[in-house]
């Protein structure tokens, strides 16, 4: 699998990662590398085979009952955030 | 006798026996950290009045009886856990300002049980590289040779414990972050059951494969550790409801009439031949104590790594979309709007590799894309841990090498990632099928540690550190310490 710039510009879109010029040639080669890596995977015969779900047989993710678990310590928690204002987040303008 | 070339269990005989303090202790070991670590680059944070209030914490309870086996036993955790109060990087710049507002259950869990944090431990960013030099603080050093790598992800956590240090260290396995920088720096590793240690405040990079664990001197100390840690937890949704053995107490579970598994796969792979004589040799050594060896073959094991390049990217562009310049992390300088913020913060918050693990993800996730990578990916994992299933079968424990060759020169495969993939090639079998595997030093070539991997069914912890206690009972190479750690 052979990825193009626009590809490797379309993926980084996605992800919301900002790639410099320089940047985006070793990923163009090195993405296109890996792909091309995994498609080893093609020649296993997985017709019959379900994918895992889980890695420990019949195990399933637990449910609790719906209940406040948790304090507010929203003081504590936002003292990480780059920027707040009256416990609020502040974002740049979103809506004109 | 010095106290750092003891091991944690010979640690913890001393401090009940009072001849030493756990203040003493600490202060040895920051004494330790201050001389060496400039050269290691082990540590990325030291809290040594943390650990010092610990350790008073820890002396005032053996005075009035309160003292567990672990009590005033100095540790350092990999910086993947979350540290109250502490900052916890993951080794990227993006979580450079980070100060954890909790602790990770395994941290409240080792705390609880009266150890000592002495700091934490250097890490590839996000827990992504084979060799620690993806780190934003830069790469660790190997305490044999400071030109090699000490292996990765938990690589400084490795070279903390192997130049002593720390007498223990945590770490975490997704692919291999534990046994390969044990066997790179001759130390002793565990990566547990899938679900056996709670994963909550363990910053997450694949969800799926992703497990705490022990780096320590011994098979012995692991047990203690791993005791202390595993266990039902609530706040971990794939945390396993199910009693933990007395791991210490199994260590005495005989060798005799246990069925060895050589894995055929593990033999064929672009292993070096020196290392896989030593590999041999311990094998030799576990059927001179009794156990018997079959050769079993799981023939889907060289798709592991593709397998696990497809599963693990895509887990970790989804895990690492919570870091959005928002919240907490790094946010770039004067955002135009919002899709700026989040592509700059992001852009500027991950290295090199965390990127290419990210795009990776977002492809095989992609639409159109899916089926072929990511359900593909799911369905060799099925096939792998189906024929470990069957490979169990005919026997207890399967044994081969950790890793293909000893410690790398730094800087020698960072602009190959295919080839530093490959590094995890023994390691990322056991991940994928969630078992519990350990890495125990085996040997040196030329003058580096070798190490020989044992991998168990689900939950069969015991089992195998019960026949690594059994090999290092017999052997000295975990005794065996390079200059720094002397």
């Amino acid at each position: 699998m052979s990825l193009t710039r626009t590809d490797v510009e379309g993926i980084a879109h996605l992800a919301r990662l900002e790639i410099t010029e320089p940047e985006l040639a070793i990923y163009v080669a090195s993405l296109s590398k890996i792909l091309t890596f995994v498609e080893q995977l093609n020649a296993a015969d997985t017709a019959a085979v379900e994918p895992m779900a889980h890695p420990l047989e019949g195990e399933v993710q637990r449910l609790r009952p719906d209940a406040v678990t948790e304090r507010d310590q929203h003081d504590k928690y936002q003292a990480n955030a780059p920027q707040v204002a009256a416990g609020l987040y502040v974002v740049p303008k979103v809506i004109e | 006798m010095t106290l750092h070339t003891r091991s944690v269990a010979e640690l913890a005989a001393g401090l009940a026996a009072k001849e030493f303090s756990a203040v003493e202790l600490t202060q040895h070991y920051l004494a330790r950290i201050e001389a060496a670590n400039p050269a290691l680059n082990a540590f990325v944070t030291i809290t040594p009045e943390r650990a010092l209030a610990d350790a008073r914490k820890a002396d005032a309870a053996r005075a009035a009886g309160r003292a567990g086996p672990l009590t005033g036993v100095p540790l350092a955790h990999k910086d993947i856990f979350c540290t109250d109060g502490i900052r916890t990087s993951c080794g990227s710049r993006m979580l450079d300002n980070f100060i954890a507002p909790y602790d990770a259950t395994v941290v409240e869990r080792l705390q609880a049980a009266g150890t000592v944090l002495l700091g934490k431990t250097n890490m590839d960013e996000f827990a992504m590289g084979s060799s620690n030099e993806t780190s934003y603080y830069g790469a660790v050093k190997n305490p044999w040779n400071l030109r090699k790598v000490p292996g990765g992800s938990s690589g400084g956590s490795a070279a903390a414990v192997a130049a002593r240090l720390a007498p223990v260290a945590t770490g975490t396995d997704t692919g291999g972050s534990i046994r390969q920088p044990a066997a790179l720096v001759g130390i002793t590793g565990i990566k547990p059951t899938y679900g056996r240690v709670s994963r909550y405040g363990m910053v997450a990079f694949a969800s799926s494969l992703d497990q705490a664990g022990i780096l320590a001197p011994s098979a012995e100390d692991c047990a203690l550790l791993l005791g202390a840690m595993a266990g039902f937890d609530p706040r971990d949704s794939t945390s396993v409801d199910r009693p933990v053995p007395d791991y210490a107490a199994e260590l005495r579970l005989p060798l005799k009439g246990v069925r060895l598994g050589l894995l055929k796969e593990f033999l064929e792979r672009g292993l070096e031949a020196a290392t896989g004589a030593l590999v041999q040799a311990a094998i030799a050594r576990l059927q001179s104590l009794g156990a018997t060896l079959v050769d079993v073959s799981c023939p889907s094991l060289p798709l592991s790594v593709p397998a696990y390049y497809v599963v693990a990217p895509a887990e970790c562009s989804s895990n690492l979309s919570r870091f959005d310049g928002i919240r907490f992390g790094h946010r770039c300088k004067e955002p135009r709007d919002l899709l700026d913020l989040y592509r700059r913060s992001r852009g500027e918050g991950f290295g090199a590799e965390v990127k290419r693990r990210i795009m990776t993800g977002t492809y095989v996730l992609s639409a159109g894309y899916y089926d072929a990578y990511y359900l593909k990916a799911q369905k060799v994992r099925s096939l792998i841990s189906a024929e470990f299933k069957q490979a169990f079968t005919q026997a207890d424990v399967l044994v081969g090498p950790t890793a293909p060759t000893p410690a790398f020169d730094i800087g020698a495969k960072v602009d190959d990632p295919i080839t530093m993939y490959l590094n995890d090639i023994y390691t990322i079998g056991a991940n994928l099928a969630g078992l519990p595997a350990m890495s125990v030093p085996c040997g040196f070539v030329d003058g580096l540690p070798v190490g020989l991997q044992l991998i168990g069914p689900h939950f069969a912890e015991s089992r195998i550190l019960a026949a690594a206690h059994a090999y290092q009972c017999a052997t000295d190479f975990h005794r065996r310490l390079p200059a720094s750690g002397t």
